[in-house]
């Protein structure tokens, strides 16, 4: 060990004045990752609000104010109706299935049982792998004539190849196709937070439940339930915004069709926005996402606070 | 057999059953990656043929192909090139502000920590138009590089988050110490601090790195040349010639690039889970 006398009367560096201070080191120190948010996402997501209240174009790239008048536009078409409910269906759908799944795996993960590990190793792969990778692989699994699911059914002698389904091609099988990829991709995460939350139950409260006669529904839906609630909602908060907002999955698998069953909000926007030009109404139909996403973060905040208590 | 036998054994079975269907569920579109690209055409386009396994002997035709005919090289180094320098943003502006952050005093940290983390929940789909834009004023449309420039604005939110966890787990008295010891402030960070949070580094840049990997929306909105595609665009979208579908070719592109992605995440899965939870169960 070096002596402590040797240390203590270094020469001051010219920049000790700043490297000591805890305040300015401190401000110092935010401030990059603080700029590059404010810079990066602060600063275009007020350029999008202002987009959707002007008559931009990349053809036309003006900035005039034309009031809510793109909101009215997009409004009064009965497409856009339709893509809001779609969007809803896709979101709520996916969700929904994913949890079910989520909380069944979960069950089933928590036994343990030879070969476990690998088992969670390869259930976690629907999550892990690129979403745009995954899904052009359902979307050969759906292909209209080279199907394995329509093979496997077949074979089966459940359907004859003459009425076998067109999964991409008919509307409400579209959207259902598209509903079963969403869900896959995140039943491994819905698993993964239901046993999270599951482990961190005390095991001493479930033993006292147990003794006072509890059987397994009563502690499953009268404790674990309960005390998992937190992190399960902030779960299921991601999957909601990652789906509400999404256009990966729709853009690969069904381009929206057919005849638009498939159009969601994120698909739509960058449809209008992007591929037509009309900047103002494509944002104006991504910022109809707004009300969604405050009312999550309203929620993520509340339950992120609750971890202070 | 007396009836609790039969009962147990019942129980058993359908247990295993429900282990099979998560795990068929789950491994299923990934064994047809990996059948689809070692079949001949001959072998795949034929409905007569029994699709689960080989009906023609394997081959690497589709490989050979991907590397040779196709941009598929370079799409490789591009996300490499991507994801390096997205991480190196990233370490240099998360690392400082989390260890701030976490050192704050009072509610402050908490808030501004929230405050950013907030920020990864605005979406790609509110955010592109606007950033296409910045984009062009830049000069960098069409290039990989505009990808660089953006995909920090969601990784360095999440691995700020992450990464103020791991500084909160480190007493504050060892850089204290240090500091009694002569050491600056600035120099209890960088000789302290950040070789006790090794490990969570380790972490945020494998992170930086999939996420970077797995991001489709900006770089679909930002890069139209196939030359400066990142692999998973270049793999879902230029493989496709008119109205068909390379399918052998596709599914070993997706096969190569999703390898490294799931064996990462299979690593690092708990401390992912614990930085988007925030330790809401305590």
């Amino acid at each position: 060990m070096v002596a402590i006398a040797e240390s203590v009367p270094r020469p001051a560096s010219r920049f000790r004045f700043i490297f000591d201070r805890r305040d300015v080191l401190g401000a110092i120190f935010v401030s990059p990752a603080i700029l590059y948010v404010l810079l990066l996402v602060g600063v275009p997501f007020l350029m999008a609000v202002y987009y959707s209240v002007s008559a931009y174009t990349i053809y036309d790239p003006s900035w005039r104010f034309v009031g809510m008048a793109n909101f009215e536009q997009i409004l009064e078409n009965p497409d856009f109706r339709h893509t809001l409910s779609n969007t809803f269906i896709f979101t709520f759908g996916s969700q929904i299935l994913g949890l079910i799944l989520g909380k069944f795996g979960a069950l089933v993960l928590l036994r343990p049982f030879p070969g476990r590990k690998l088992v969670r190793a390869i259930i976690i792969l629907p999550f892990a792998v690129p979403v745009a990778l995954a899904t052009v692989a359902w979307q050969w699994m759906f292909d209209s004539l080279y199907s394995v699911i329509n093979w496997t059914m077949i074979a089966l002698g459940l359907i004859d190849r003459a009425n076998a389904p067109n999964w991409l091609g008919n509307p409400d099988l579209a959207m259902l196709s598209v509903i079963v990829v969403n869900a896959w991709r995140f039943f491994p995460f819905a698993i993964v937070i239901f046993l999270a939350g599951i482990t961190a139950v005390p095991q001493d409260v479930l033993d006292a439940a147990t003794v006072d006669g509890a059987g397994f529904w009563r502690r499953n839906y009268q404790i674990i339930v309960p005390m998992i609630l937190p992190i399960v909602a902030i779960g299921l908060i991601f999957g909601i915004v990652f789906t509400f907002t999404d256009l990966s999955i729709v853009f690969l698998m069904t381009m929206g069709g057919p005849i638009g069953a498939t159009t969601v909000l994120g698909y739509s926007g960058f449809q209008t926005g992007i591929v037509s030009g009309d900047v103002s109404h494509g944002a104006a139909i991504s910022l109809f996402m707004l009300p969604v996403l405050l009312v999550v973060v309203v929620l993520m905040l509340r339950f992120i606070k609750r971890r202070e208590i | 057999m007396p009836r609790a036998t039969v009962a147990k054994a019942a129980q058993e079975t359908s247990f295993y059953a429900a282990v099979a269907f998560f795990f068929i569920l789950a491994a299923f579109p990934f064994y047809w990656m990996v059948i689809t690209s070692f079949k001949t055409d001959a072998d795949l386009y034929n409905v007569a043929h029994i699709p689960f396994w080989f009906n023609d002997p394997p081959t690497l035709k589709h490989f050979q192909y991907l590397f040779h005919e196709t941009l598929f090289a370079r799409w490789l180094l591009n996300s490499l090139v991507i994801g390096i320098c997205v991480v190196a943003i990233t370490l240099v502006t998360a690392l400082p502000a989390a260890y701030s952050l976490a050192r704050m005093t009072g509610k402050n940290g908490e808030a501004l920590g929230i405050g950013i983390f907030l920020t990864y929940l605005v979406p790609p789909t509110l955010l592109f138009l606007p950033l296409s834009r910045v984009i062009a004023v830049l000069g960098l449309q069409n290039s990989m590089w505009s990808l660089v420039l953006v995909y920090p604005t969601f990784t360095i939110p999440f691995c700020t988050w992450l990464l103020m966890g791991f500084f909160k787990s480190i007493p504050p008295e060892i850089e204290e110490a240090a500091i009694v010891d002569g050491c600056s402030l600035f120099g209890a960070f960088i000789k302290m601090a950040l070789p006790l949070s090794l490990p969570g580094i380790l972490t945020v840049v494998i992170f930086t790195f999939t996420l970077t990997l797995q991001e489709f929306v900006y770089a679909l909105t930002f890069i139209s040349s196939s030359a400066q595609k990142p692999i998973t665009l270049g793999v879902a979208t230029d493989l496709i010639r008119g109205d068909i579908f390379y399918w052998g070719e596709i599914m070993a592109g997706a096969l190569i690039a999703s390898i490294p992605v799931a064996i990462a995440y299979n690593f690092f899965l708990d401390n992912f889970i614990a930085g988007i939870t925030g330790g809401a169960v305590k």
